[in-house]
Order: C-alpha cells, then structure tokens, then sequence
C-alpha cells in the first residue's frame, strides 16, 4: 500500500517539544519513562503528598483542625456523645454538598437548597402532621418534590440555557414563598416517632454488648474489611495492567491507618448511643456519588463539562442532558436533606434551611472544589463539610459567641479558596 | 557599539527544575527587523518574558542593556516606559470597549479633573490608526473587528505608548495570507520611521521575507544570529539551525493508493447562527480512503463552518444537504450520532474546543469515547490508562505519564493528544482542521507521519489548513472553498500555490 519514506526525522533530534521539563522522559525509551514514573510517582510518600497538595492539603487542615479544638476543649470534641452530636447535627449539610459539588464541578451552583429542604419538610409535615398520613408517605412525597423542584432548575439551566446563579436566586425566592404558602405561615409539629427516627434513630443493642454497642463495631469492622478488600482487589488490577502503585508497606499503613480512624470513630459512637441511622443514610449516598463521579461515563462527563465546555460538546458529550440530571439529583438531595432535617427539627419552620446553601457551597469550596468547574471530590466536600462542623462544634463547646463563630467560618472560606488560587498560580508558573 | 539597540547578555532563568534559558544573548541593532526562531518550547517566549519585565529583574541572572545603558525593570510598566512594548500571541483587547477606549487603556487621555478627555481620545486614535492603515471608526467596539484587524489596532497600541523596541509574538499565526502580507507591509514602513522591531515567528517564509537578522535559540541556548540582509539564508538554513541538523524534507513522502468512496456531502449549505447569511453555499465533496483530501480557503471561506456543520451539525443553522458514509445516506444530528457513523473532527483551536486543559492525558483521550471503555456506564479505568498509554507510545506524547495534566505540555503534544482521542473513536474519516497550527517544525513532521500512517490503514483525511505548502506537501486532492462555495478541485499534480490562491479569492474578485 503506502510506504513513508524516514527521510530526516526531527523527532530524532534532540530539539524537542517541552524543552528541558521532559529531557529526562524523552532521552529514554517509552517504556523505561514510563518505569521511571512507576519510581517518581507514587513509592516516594513526599512525592505523593506535594503531587496530590490541593487534596492531602485538606486531610492534613483537617486533622489540624480536629486535634486543635480537641487541645481546646479538653478532649470533649472527640467524647462518645459529643461526636454522635456532630454526626447529627451536620448530617443534611452533607448530604446537601453532595449534590453541591458535583454542580459546582460541572460549572454550576445552586442557591436554593436550603429553600428547597424547607419546602420539602413542610410538604412532609403537612402530609404527615395535618393528614395523618403514615410516615413513609410523607419521607416519599418530600424527596418526590425536590426532585420536582430539581427537574425545574434543570430545565431552565440546561434547556433555556440560563445561568444557574440567576434560575437557582429565583428558586430560591419562589421556593421559599411556596414553602410560606404550604404552611400557611404557621410551623408544624410534632411528627410521629417513625419518622423522628430518620434524625435522631440508632441502631444498637441489637447483638448486645457489655456498656457499648457490638453491632455498630460490628458494622463497622464490616465497612473497614470492605475497604481493605475493594482498595486490594484495585491495587491487584493495576498491577495486572502494569500500572504504578505505591509500595507495599505504604500501602498496608494506608489501610490500617483507614481502619483504625473508622474503628475508633465506631468505638465512640458504640459507647455513646449506638449507630445513628442518619449515618448510614451518608455512608451509602457518600459511597454510591463518590464512585459515580470517578466511576461512570456520567460522572466523567460532569468533569469534562466543567473543564471545557465546548471541548465536551465536540466529544459528543449530551450536555444539556449532563446538566438537566445533575441538577434533578441535587433537587432529589435536597428533598432527603429536607426529610432529614425536619425530622431532627420535629417538625417543619418556615424559615427551616435558611442559609443552607451556603454551608454547602462552603463546604464544596474548602473541600478542594475549583470555582471555574472541572475540579472538586465528593469526599473533599465531605471533608470540607465537616471541617467546618468541627469548627463549629468546638467553637460552640468553648461557649465563643454565634457572631465569632460566622467570623472564623467566613475567615476559612476565604482562605481556603486562596490557598486554591495560589496553588494554581504555582502550577501555572513552573509552565 | 553605538547602532546596538537592546544586548541582553548572560540571560539564565530558572524555574522550579527546569532550565528554560541559558547563557542567552542577543543583539539587536537600531532600525532592524529582529526574527526570533526556535521549536515550540524552546525559550523564546521566556526571553521575551525576560526581556519586557514580566518575569521582573532578580528572578533571573544575566544583563540587559538599552540603548547602551543597562536596565532592570521591576515590570511591564518599567519596560514600557523605556519603549519595549509586547504584543502578545493571544491578544490583550477587551471585546466590548471601543478601539479608541482599547488604544489608550492604562494610558488614558485625560483632561481636566482627571476626567477623560473623549474628542482627544478618538482624535489621536484615529491617527494611529491611519498609521497602521487601517480605515475604522475609532469608537466602534473592538468585538467588530476580524483577527488581522485586532492585531493592528495592538500595534496602534504600542505606538500610543512611543514604542521604540516593538516585540511581536507569532503575529500572523491566526491571520490568513492577505492579512499577513499586510501585517509584514506594516511592519516594514515602522521600520523606515525608525521603530526596531523584534518578531517571533513560526513561519519561515515570512522571516526570509523580512527580516533583518534572525537569532535561533534551541533548548534554551542561542545557536546562532544570522545576517539576512545578503538574501542567501534559506528556509532550509534557519531549520538546521532550530532542529540542530537538516532537514531534507518537510513532509514524509507517500505512495497514494485511494480506495472506495467513504465521505460524500451533496448540496451542503448552512446558515450563520445568527446573522441571515449562508456561510456554505451548495457545497459538494467527497473523500476516499486511503486519501487525504485538502481544503483550501481563506479566513472566513467557511472551512472550519464547513467541517462543524458536517460534524453533527456543531455549527450553523438550517444545515440542508445530503450526508452519505460509504455510499448509504446517514443521519448525524448530533456529536454522538457523527461519531457513531465514523466521523471525527479535531478542532482549529484545540485550547479552546479540543482539549480539557484541566485534566489529565487519560481523561482527554478517552473523553470521545468514554463508552467503549464502560460496561453499564462503568467506566473500567484501568482499561482506560492502557488505551491512554497506547495513545502516548502510538504518537510519540512526550509526557511523564498519562496522568499529567494536559494544560502542561507543549503544543505539537497537545496535538497528538487530540489526535490520539480521535483516533480512539476509530473514526473511518477525520477532518483536521488546522492541525499543525502554533507547533513547531519537528512535531509537524511527526503529525504528518501520523496522517501518512492512517491513510495507510486505509482511512480517509480531509485536512483544512491555510498553509498552502502543507496542502501541497501532504494532500492528494484539494477543494478550494471562497466565500462559501467550492470554486475548484485540483489534483495535487495540477495544484499550485498560484491557481489554489486564484480559486481561493475567485468569488471576491467576482463581486467586487
């Protein structure tokens, strides 16, 4: 058929592309660069830690954090109640970021959560509480109604081609004048004790156990032996693909270290009042979009849209279809988040969720989320969300004043996303 | 020593590993035309960094000396004071403020209490503007104006500042062959008011052209500084210079051997978004595999309209015409549904269109293709880093890994990756639209070999590029497209860069 003539090949020169930043790649062969990365990438812990900054930045804040106000508070932060208290406290912040990040990686943002788990509590309540409805009626009808209030947003932001900020301000208004309107501007309360259970329900004595819980230890050895397995069973698949992984020893502390911090965390909750079921809620919605946004060709797609837009749409990604979901979940998120809450509340406020929003824009923000898009974990946003209860927590233990508090809150944001800023700064300088 | 304009001796810079200058001088004498040449990467841009104070005195060793005194600028500010003025690849105009207002930003007019003094403003923009030749009204918003017309009113910028050393950066990489000629007459007549001027330039033709002098730096060393002005440096000299050893031929050769029909479109035409204007007008073409087909046209002929509109109609409106894959009409309404029917495009500008700078070389080469990797929407990742991988050995990608991010790699690399996600769609035809735009000599031999390769595998290339000697180097067959009609095809054994450029402007000479 066709022959190519190697007439001079410039590839062969030493002139090249990346000047002296892949010398070193580009005198070797594919194969030995590519073991040579095997070395630089991932064995070498110091390596590991300045590659992933943005994210082991927020791991190590965060344990800062945490051993800061547990100095401060003598040890309360860390006791048994106290951190059943966090748990329950900041569950439907979480839950709320969830949905947060993935919007915000797409490029998005959404202002009327907290319009929106009020609404949902109160179409709740009104079911449950005025038309003595069972409880599961009421949990069904409030995450049908986010998931609603989702698909409109959606609509507007995917299909019209709004921006999110403005559909999302105005949902915020509409829903919270609707929430208003449901209610008759009176609260509802109290609901039945099935439905208070959602909030502030444990699951404990169920194996028994001498003065702490054994089924949530159990739960719990159970969840860090899936760990060890799925992170196993990952680290055998790469390298039966000839992928680097990290050494071996590293790897085991790795697990160990994982283990140990869910074994004590179970051991605190056993010995207070046993496995809350709101944490079981998190742990599922904090496994199942952990692995859809790296996992999943959706997940991937989120990414690639907020990366570059237009890239995406010349891939063949369905943008419009990514964005209208994305936000139909994060309504859906925020219909639990509203279940949540008005059930931990006992009822249902108008001004329920005031504000919310922004404890989960923060929380996505601190947890390592880029403005632009593109960038930003659920886990990060996990950790983000409870960095910011931590604070909280320990601030309100140490009796320091609501007004300090949004002060130092509002201090960490800001310094958060300059730490993001700068690090790009450095990335985009060493070009 | 005296007709020395600007000597910088020395120059090192550092960044965090990596040496990106060594040991650089240049000179550059009072009056002249400065070329600047190298490969993508290897320090000119640095330099010119250096040289204008965006990488200010301290961070680096060695001196600059002006107009014999030695300088250290702090800034840009500093070097502007003195007359440097850099005009940078990707222009620094706001779309929406006028040209005067564009003209004196950051060095407004201003007349009493400080105010900005409007009728001066547009008096004096409107002179410069009369200088570079370009006949615009001084308050219309910069948005207006085509490429070739923006970069002049940067220059009117500069000239606003009483520029005395001029740096241009790739001027005429986004301009086509009339705007350039342009640009370059301009860039002589500064010349004759005593405005020195230092250009950095891909285009070697143009440096043979015009310039004065031409340094060549590689790897971050000054090879050689070139006298032009005797007229017996070639094009060919100048890259023995920049790749370190000659270079026998642009373009690897090829033995054509077309095939079957893959690509056809009959009566094609397709309306601007949003003005009521064809932008392709009854177009017909068609591409065989084992061919590689050339699309020649001027900015705004409607090639890159041409090619999007076929590419699931990601541009235009009321597209109407035919589409037939191997002989059968096809649907492709959509990105998704182009691909699906073997279609691919990769994109003029892959910055913004082509690439998730962002991410990493894995996520970019799977993103077409996501799905072939997924089993129930699962994504197997490491499935995903063996393709990535395959695409890094295949193109020559030279990255650390796969996992570094794109935004980090040169040009011509950032082409093969985009070429490697293509190329995991497994496309029967591919549209490149300019695809050895702003990369250097070396990776567009490496480009060309790679197109040489897919036709040898028997699929179909249509490339559009506004080079003609690249067209006439790699294609067999040329369309040649004016204001949104196909005005010729040419067999690459009749095509010439004189008849290609007469198709090209057929329909303006027409009308005008």
């Amino acid at each position: 058929m066709t022959s190519t003539k190697p007439t001079a090949r410039p590839q062969d020169a030493p002139a090249d592309g990346g000047s002296a930043q892949n010398a070193a790649a580009q005198n070797e062969s594919a194969e030995s660069a590519s073991a040579a990365a095997l070395h630089v990438g991932t064995s070498d812990p110091f390596a590991l830690i300045t590659r992933n900054l943005r994210q082991s930045g927020i791991y190590i804040a965060f344990v800062v954090i945490v051993a800061l106000f547990a100095a401060l508070t003598d040890g309360v932060l860390l006791s048994p109640g106290n951190i059943t208290n966090i748990v329950l406290q900041y569950s439907y912040i979480l839950v709320l970021a969830i949905g947060m990040v993935i919007l915000i990686i797409a490029g998005h943002i959404d202002l009327s959560v907290g319009s929106i788990v009020a609404l949902t509590g109160a179409v709740s309540a009104v079911l449950v509480i005025q038309h003595d409805q069972p409880w599961w009626v009421g949990i069904v009808a409030a995450v049908a109604v986010g998931t609603a209030v989702g698909a409109w947003h959606g609509f507007w932001v995917a299909y019209v081609g709004m921006p999110a900020f403005i559909v999302t301000l105005a949902g915020m208004l509409l829903f919270r004048g609707l929430t208003l309107q449901v209610l008759d501007n009176v609260s509802l309360s109290p609901f039945p004790g099935e439905y208070q259970k959602v909030a502030s329900g444990f699951l404990n004595g169920l194996i028994g156990g001498q003065g702490y819980d054994a089924f949530t230890l159990l739960i719990a050895a159970i969840a860090a032996a899936g760990y060890a397995v799925s992170v196993f069973r990952t680290r055998l698949a790469r390298i039966r693909y000839e992928q680097p992984v990290e050494s071996f020893p590293l790897f085991v502390t790795r697990v160990v270290l994982v283990a140990a911090v869910v074994m004590y965390f179970a051991w605190q909750l056993a010995h207070a009042r046993g496995l809350p079921i709101v944490l079981i809620i998190l742990a599922v919605l904090v496994i199942a979009y952990g692995l859809m946004t790296k996992n999943t060709v959706f997940g991937r797609q989120v990414y690639a849209i907020g990366g570059n837009l237009s890239a995406a749409m010349l891939s063949g990604v369905k943008v419009r279809k990514v964005n209208f979901w994305i936000f139909v979940n994060m309504g859906f998120l925020a219909g639990i988040a509203g279940v949540i809450y008005s059930s931990r509340s006992n009822g249902a406020q108008p001004a329920a969720g005031n504000m919310f929003e922004l404890d989960a824009i923060a929380a996505a923000f601190i947890g390592g989320a880029a403005v632009a898009g593109g960038v930003g974990t659920v886990v990060g946003a996990m950790v983000g969300g409870l960095i910011m209860a931590v604070m909280s927590n320990g601030m309100q233990l140490m009796g320091v004043d609501q007004s300090t508090q949004s002060v130092v809150k509002g201090l960490v944001l800001l310094l958060a996303v300059a730490f993001d800023i700068y690090n790009k700064r450095r990335a985009g300088a060493s070009r | 020593m005296n007709d020395v304009l600007l000597e910088m001796r020395g120059i090192t810079k550092t960044f965090p590993g990596v040496k990106a200058l060594e040991d650089v001088t240049l000179a550059v004498k009072r009056g002249e035309i400065h070329a600047i040449c190298g490969e993508n990467g290897a320090g000119k841009s640095t330099l010119m960094k250096v040289l204008s104070g965006v990488y200010p005195t301290g961070s680096y060793d060695g001196e600059i000396w002006f107009d014999g005194k030695p300088v250290h600028f702090a800034g840009i500010r500093d070097s502007e004071a003195v007359g440097v003025v850099i005009i940078h690849q990707e222009l620094a105009l706001v779309p929406y403020l006028s040209i005067a207002e564009n003209i004196f930003l950051g060095n407004e007019r201003r007349g009493r209490g400080g105010l900005i003094d409007w009728n001066k403003t547009n008096a004096e923009a409107r002179e410069l503007l009369t200088s570079v030749g370009l006949d615009e009204n001084p308050v219309s918003p910069v948005i207006q104006l085509g490429v070739g017309k923006q970069q002049l009113v940067e220059i009117a910028k500069a000239l606003s500042k009483d520029v005395r050393l001029l740096i241009l950066d790739e001027p005429t990489a986004a301009l086509n062959d009339v705007d350039s000629a342009h640009l370059l007459d301009l860039l002589r007549r500064l010349r004759d008011r005593g405005i020195t001027c230092i250009m950095i330039s891909h285009k070697l033709s143009e440096i043979t052209a015009i310039a004065d002098s031409t340094t060549v730096i590689r790897d971050g060393h000054t090879v050689e500084t070139l006298d032009m002005s005797s007229g017996d440096v070639t094009q060919e000299r100048i890259i023995r210079g920049m790749v370190g050893r000659d270079l026998d031929s642009f373009y690897p050769d090829r033995v054509s051997e077309p095939g079957p029909e893959v690509l056809r479109i009959e009566d094609w035409s397709v309306w601007h978004p949003v003005q009521p204007r064809k932008v392709v007008d009854h177009a017909a073409l068609n591409v065989r595999a084992g061919e590689v087909v050339g699309i020649a046209g001027l900015m705004g002929a409607g090639r890159t309209e041409l090619a999007m509109s076929v590419f699931g109609r990601s541009y235009g409106r009321n597209i109407s015409g035919r589409l037939y894959m191997h002989g059968k009409e096809v649907r492709a309404r959509t990105v998704a549904e182009a691909i699906d029917n073997g279609i691919a495009y990769a994109t003029e500008d892959r910055k913004r269109y082509g690439l998730n700078l962002i991410a990493d070389v894995r996520a970019n080469v799977s993103a077409a293709a996501l799905g072939k990797l997924a089993r129930a929407g699962w994504v197997n990742g490491n499935e995903e880093i063996k393709v990535a991988e395959q695409g890094r050995r295949d193109m020559n990608i030279k990255t650390r890994t796969v996992l570094d991010t794109v935004g980090t790699l040169s040009g011509g690399n950032q082409q093969k990756v985009v070429l490697s996600k293509w190329l995991f769609t497994d496309p029967d035809v591919l549209i490149l639209d300019e695809p050895t735009r702003g990369i250097d000599v070396g990776a567009k031999y490496e480009i060309y070999t790679i197109i040489n390769r897919l036709v040898a595998q028997g699929k179909a290339v249509i490339v559009i590029s506004s080079e003609l000697p690249e067209l006439l180097g790699i294609c067999d067959r040329i369309y040649t497209l004016s204001a949104g009609r196909i005005t010729g095809e040419l067999p690459i054994g009749e095509a010439t860069q004189e008849n290609l450029m007469a198709l090209m402007t057929m329909e303006k000479e027409l009308a005008g």
